[in-house]
């Protein structure tokens, strides 16, 4: 069993004993363990269950790199599933349960997978669940999803905040143990900008578990004094819990800070995401330990070698009473001396190596431990937790040569620098065959704008494992000013490579020798997909899902290589590695969206009227960032009863509506004119002055992309009413035109849209309540439809516009934006003798639709040309060119046979659903209906007492009268006849009074 | 994220206040030009590994539209330049030979 040891344990207060909840159990630890190391005193190795066959899974590393103890952590709105821990700390009232079993940790009906896991191999899914098609839907993929996956998303709101900030540096170092103190102090002292970042809680990493002396001292205190050092440096920025995840182009870096993962409801940010600009970025982010594959290397309690000494040395727990230790390299034997320091037993060290030299092995056997040379594991025994091993030759087949009893095995591969900063941006790695290690290749560094180095590596995140080598390293890669700190260790010898053990297993041990723990990959899967033809390591990573979990293979990915190297009778070079890809370790939606949630996601904006309209019961509606009023409810009312009520109102007394979103761009210069004949398919250079025309904008491709009014404002100025959404939008485009290919055109540009309040007054006695507000002519004969003029109304400074989206009698009026409010409250006041009522939007788009007018963003859609919309009239013949104008001579955009703008009146006078297809004969190349149009707008139209929509149909204009079918839910067909889109007033003399 | 320095207004600006636009020195072919010129111009963009010239605009600047001379497999950039020019400058030409010995405009 696993236990808290009676003394020892660098990183805990044992004054300070914390309660926790796991599974429901409590149980205590100590301030400063990590969950793993508190869940291991209290004897729960097993934490968890594998992702495919429900696997019985334990704690098998210390750190970032463990793929199998996951734990949903929290409650309630601070529930989050997937936690590694091994990377959580533990505090006063934590909770935590195990993931993916049922029904409980301990008895597992998913478990019966392992069973069946013959039947499982590689690419089970691609090959079983294909056929028959119609199971995919109904059996297979609700199965799968039944079973699959590791936590549970979380049922509540997030109820922690988050925040990003920004940090600039000439370096960063990420990583702080001694490598990444030594580049710190280096380029510190030559005077650089520095910011050190260390994931864990702790500086130091893991020279003062391994008991390194440094420069004289031991590495506990020589960390000590290089922390105090850095904290007295004034250029020196330093942050513990903070990883940085990724870096990208141009020495951007992030940096996740867990700033109150361990304090939660303390008020702080829950997670701080550092975005940081540096000159130079150092990884000194060491290196992990790989396991070795060798059958049952999976059962809970076997673990890596170095994790094991860093529970017992860091949080003085014993994994368990009695360790065998297996490896390939000297480094594992200090697991062995640091279990023996600790009082627990070791029985076994053993070693693939023929012949075992070199001073920690000798070490070893002075304490009477005993060391098996040549020899592998054959099997480990135990099912939900080890019980003992079986020692086979690591040149044999697997012939058990004794068993030796055990209850934990603490299993060396070797290591592997931590390399993924380096190739997040490109930097390039090469095979170091001595060392069996991919490590950065220095003479091909990611770079920076400059075609600079952005990047380097420094210590164990080099390829350099050997204290003194870190050391030097990490200081010549931080400039090499000054002394390097100097450190001595004990020789190793040379590592041997180990990819199976033992090396010739046969498919019964090699069908239980995990690479990838969470997601279940063994050995036989990679050797199975090399079989059927998978050469390429990404396609066979994504065809076994080797490294594909969680922990993206920082166990399991070399491994993989290895095996599949030797599938495949190639050196492993050739086989390569996966790409590297930020995140170093999953970090939280939660940061990356940093404070921009709720109220703040994206600016509001409000016109002059906002609260008014607030007040008056608005139901608001977005459109673009803009809240704009969809009607108006009374009390009692419903959304449609107001629409219906704003409707008819508008149409036989006035209605009023904030146009305030309007797009307004004036367009002002020599060359305006010549340029808007350009921007639209009409001509504006001709327009008279104080008239207005309607436009229509297509992009070079043809297509419409906005359409307003323009209004000739002056000799050498216009002013360009765009959509509401589409200001912006359309400002940009005509600059872009402007900039970049008309740059010597003389024209401005300015988007006054928030600079002008607009009130649209609709309606039969429209003109009585501006001639009630007085100040101006505006009778048929002064100001007739389409024209526009300046002057004074009500004493508000106007710009009247006789223009009309609804085909009533309509003006306009444009005022300043802070006389927005006072010149709408005049004209309620001014027209409630008259009937006036606002109305909202949804009003004007019944009225612009019983017009049969368009809506950009409703009959457009990015493929419609106006041609297709019966606008031919809005483009000039005359002209020759205007942006879309070639495109739109294409053969298929002058093709009579598109899809093209009709009315649709239902047969039963009920609305068509939106977006309803209308169908026609046949089917296509996939087997789906044919089609042959769609609505475009549809609504209920109260003064008609009836459906009325718009569509684009197959030639659409030359069909009057014909009906069409229109399949809507539930099997149901509605029928609907095509008819002229202008179902009111059709001649237009309404407008034009 | 990149860092293009603004010509107009001088800023070292991170790409979040940058609008991308695609290719630059494209020729706009219009009415008259045939079908495989108007093509070319609206849909054949260069996609190379190496130089690239790019339109970028300062969009949560100045909001002036310039060019970019950049490596797409590096990132390195050989120089920005105001967008008003049918081709690279000569400065920018001889930037990125500097870098990239061998390399010939229209590559």
């Amino acid at each position: 069993m696993s236990a808290r040891l009676s003394r020892g344990g660098r990183l805990i207060d044992r004054r300070a004993p914390v309660t926790f909840r796991f599974d429901g159990k409590p149980m205590t630890g100590f301030a400063g363990d990590t969950l793993a190391a508190s869940l291991l005193a209290n004897d729960q190795m097993l934490v968890g269950r594998s992702f495919k066959y429900h696997r019985p899974r334990g704690i098998v590393a210390s750190g970032a790199e463990e793929p199998n103890a996951l734990v949903g952590l929290g409650q309630g709105p601070r529930f989050e599933p997937n936690q590694r821990v091994t990377t959580t700390e533990t505090f006063e009232g934590l909770t935590a349960i195990s993931q993916n079993h049922w029904p409980s940790l301990d008895y597992d009906i998913g478990a019966v997978n392992g069973y069946l896991s013959r039947f499982l191999p590689a690419g089970f899914y691609y090959k079983m669940f294909l056929w028959p098609r119609p199971f995919w839907k109904h059996v297979y993929e609700p199965f799968i999803r039944q079973s699959a996956g590791l936590g549970k998303v979380p049922q509540e709101a997030d109820a922690d905040r988050y925040e990003q900030a920004y940090a600039f540096a000439d370096l960063v170092v990420a990583g702080g143990g001694i490598a990444g103190l030594t580049a710190a102090l280096t380029a510190a002292r030559a005077g650089k900008r520095v910011i050190l970042l260390e994931q864990t809680a702790h500086w130091g990493g893991r020279a003062p578990v391994d008991g390194d002396e440094i420069d004289g001292m031991a590495a506990d205190l020589w960390v000590k004094n290089a922390v105090q050092a850095l904290e007295g440096m004034a250029n020196v920025t330093m942050r513990l819990r903070t990883m940085v995840s990724g870096l990208y182009d141009h020495g951007y870096a992030l940096a996740y800070e867990r700033v109150a993962d361990h304090t939660p409801g303390d008020g702080r940010p829950r997670h701080r995401l550092w975005r940081i600009r540096a000159g130079k970025v150092i990884a000194a982010t060491g290196a992990i330990e790989r396991p070795l594959s060798f059958a049952g290397n999976d059962i809970p309690g076997v673990m890596l070698a170095a994790a094991v000494r860093d529970f017992v040395v860091n949080w003085a727990v014993s994994p368990g009473d009695r360790s065998v230790v297996v490896t390939n390299n000297d480094d594992a034997y200090r697991t062995a001396l640091a279990l023996a320091d600790a009082g627990l037993v070791v029985a076994a060290v053993i070693d693939a190596r023929p012949s075992v030299t070199g001073d920690l092995p000798a070490q070893v056997r002075a304490r009477g431990i005993r060391v098996l040379e040549g020899r592998g594991i054959a099997k480990v025994k135990g099912a939900k937790r080890v019980t003992g091993v079986a020692i086979c030759a690591q040149q044999g087949e697997g012939a058990v040569l004794e068993e030796i009893a055990c209850d934990v095995v603490a299993m060396s591969g070797g290591w592997s620098p931590v390399v993924h900063l380096w190739s997040h941006c490109g930097g390039k790695l090469i095979w170091d065959a001595d060392a069996s290690m991919f490590r950065p290749d220095a003479a091909r560094p990611p770079t920076g704008d400059a075609g600079q180095p952005m990047a380097a590596t420094a210590g164990a995140a080099s390829g350099a494992l050997q204290t003194a080598a870190v050391l030097a390293d990490a200081h010549a890669a931080a400039g090499g000013e000054g002394l390097a700190p100097q450190a001595t260790g004990p020789a190793e010898a040379p590592m041997l490579p180990v990819w199976i053990m033992p090396q010739g297993a046969g498919i019964a041990l090699k069908s239980k020798m995990w690479l990838d723990y969470q997601n279940d990959v063994k050995v036989s899967d990679v050797q199975l997909a090399a079989r059927e033809g998978y050469e390429s390591v990404e396609h066979t990573k994504r065809y076994t899902t080797l490294g594909m979990a969680t922990d993206q293979g920082k166990l399991s990915n070399i491994n993989g290589l290895a095996v599949l190297s030797h599938a495949l009778h190639q050196e492993i070079p050739a086989t390569g590695t996966t790409t590297f890809r930020p995140p170093y370790t999953p970090i939280s939606l939660g940061s990356i969206g940093g404070e921009a949630r709720g109220e703040i996601f994206q600016p509001l904006r409000q016109t002059p009227m906002h609260d008014w309209h607030s007040a008056q019961g608005a139901y608001w509606e977005p459109v673009g960032q803009w809240r704009r009023p969809y009607c108006y409810k009374r009390s009692g009312e419903t959304a449609h009863e107001a629409v219906n009520r704003e409707v008819i109102n508008t149409r036989s007394n006035i209605g009023l509506l904030d146009a305030s979103t309007l797009g307004k761009i004036l367009v002002k210069g020599a060359d305006a004119g010549r340029f808007l004949d350009m921007l639209y398919t009409g001509v504006m250079s001709t327009l008279p002055v104080g008239k207005c025309r309607y436009g229509l904008m297509c992009n070079d491709n043809g297509f419409l992309i906005d359409d307003g009014v323009v209004v000739r404002m002056s000799e050498d100025s216009w002013l360009c009413h765009t959509t509401t959404g589409g200001a912006d939008r359309i400002h940009a485009h005509m600059e872009d035109w402007l900039q970049c290919e008309w740059w010597d055109w003389k024209v401005h540009t300015a988007n006054l849209t928030e600079q002008y309040a607009q009130v649209a007054i609709v309606g039969p006695k429209a003109r009585m309540l501006l001639e009630k507000l007085g100040g101006m002519d505006v009778s048929r004969e002064a100001l007739p439809f389409m024209t526009y003029a300046e002057g004074t109304l009500g004493g508000f400074r106007a710009r009247v516009f006789r223009i009309s989206f609804s085909g009533e009698l309509s003006y306009e009026v444009a005022v300043p934006a802070s006389e927005g409010l006072a010149f709408w409250e005049a004209c309620v006041a001014a027209g409630a003798e008259f009937g006036a009522m606002p109305y909202g939007t949804e009003a004007l788009h019944v009225l612009r639709a019983e017009k049969g007018f368009i809506m950009i963003g409703d009959e457009t859609d990015g493929t419609v040309i106006p041609q297709d919309l019966g606008l031919g009239w809005a483009i000039s013949k005359k002209k020759a060119d205007y942006l879309g104008k070639r495109a739109q001579e294409r053969s298929h955009m002058a093709d009579p046979n598109r899809w093209k703008l009709v009315g649709l009146e239902t047969l039963d006078g009920s609305v068509l659903p939106d977006g309803a297809l209308a169908v026609a004969e046949g089917v296509n190349a996939n087997g789906q209906q044919r089609t042959q149009g769609r609505v475009t707008s549809t609504y209920h139209s109260p003064v008609l007492k009836k459906g009325i929509a718009m569509g684009l149909v197959l030639n659409g204009p030359g069909r009057m009268g014909e009906v069409l079918d229109f399949p809507v839910d539930d099997g149901k067909v509605v029928q609907a006849r095509i008819v002229d889109q202008v179902f009111y007033d059709k001649d237009g003399e309404k407008q034009n009074v | 994220m990149l860092t293009l320095t603004c010509p107009h207004c001088g800023i070292r600006a991170e790409e979040t206040e940058l609008s991308p636009g695609g290719e630059a020195h494209l020729k706009r072919y219009g009415p008259g030009d045939s079908d495989e010129q108007f093509e070319a111009y609206m849909f054949a963009r260069k996609n190379p590994k190496g130089v690239h010239f790019e339109r970028w605009r300062h969009a949560y600047g100045c909001g002036k539209w310039f060019l970019a001379a950049r490596c797409t497999a590096t990132l390195e950039v050989f120089g920005t330049y105001p967008a008003q020019v049918s081709a690279p400058p000569e400065p920018i030409i001889e930037a990125i030979r500097a870098r990239r010995p061998g390399w010939e405009a229209g590559q």
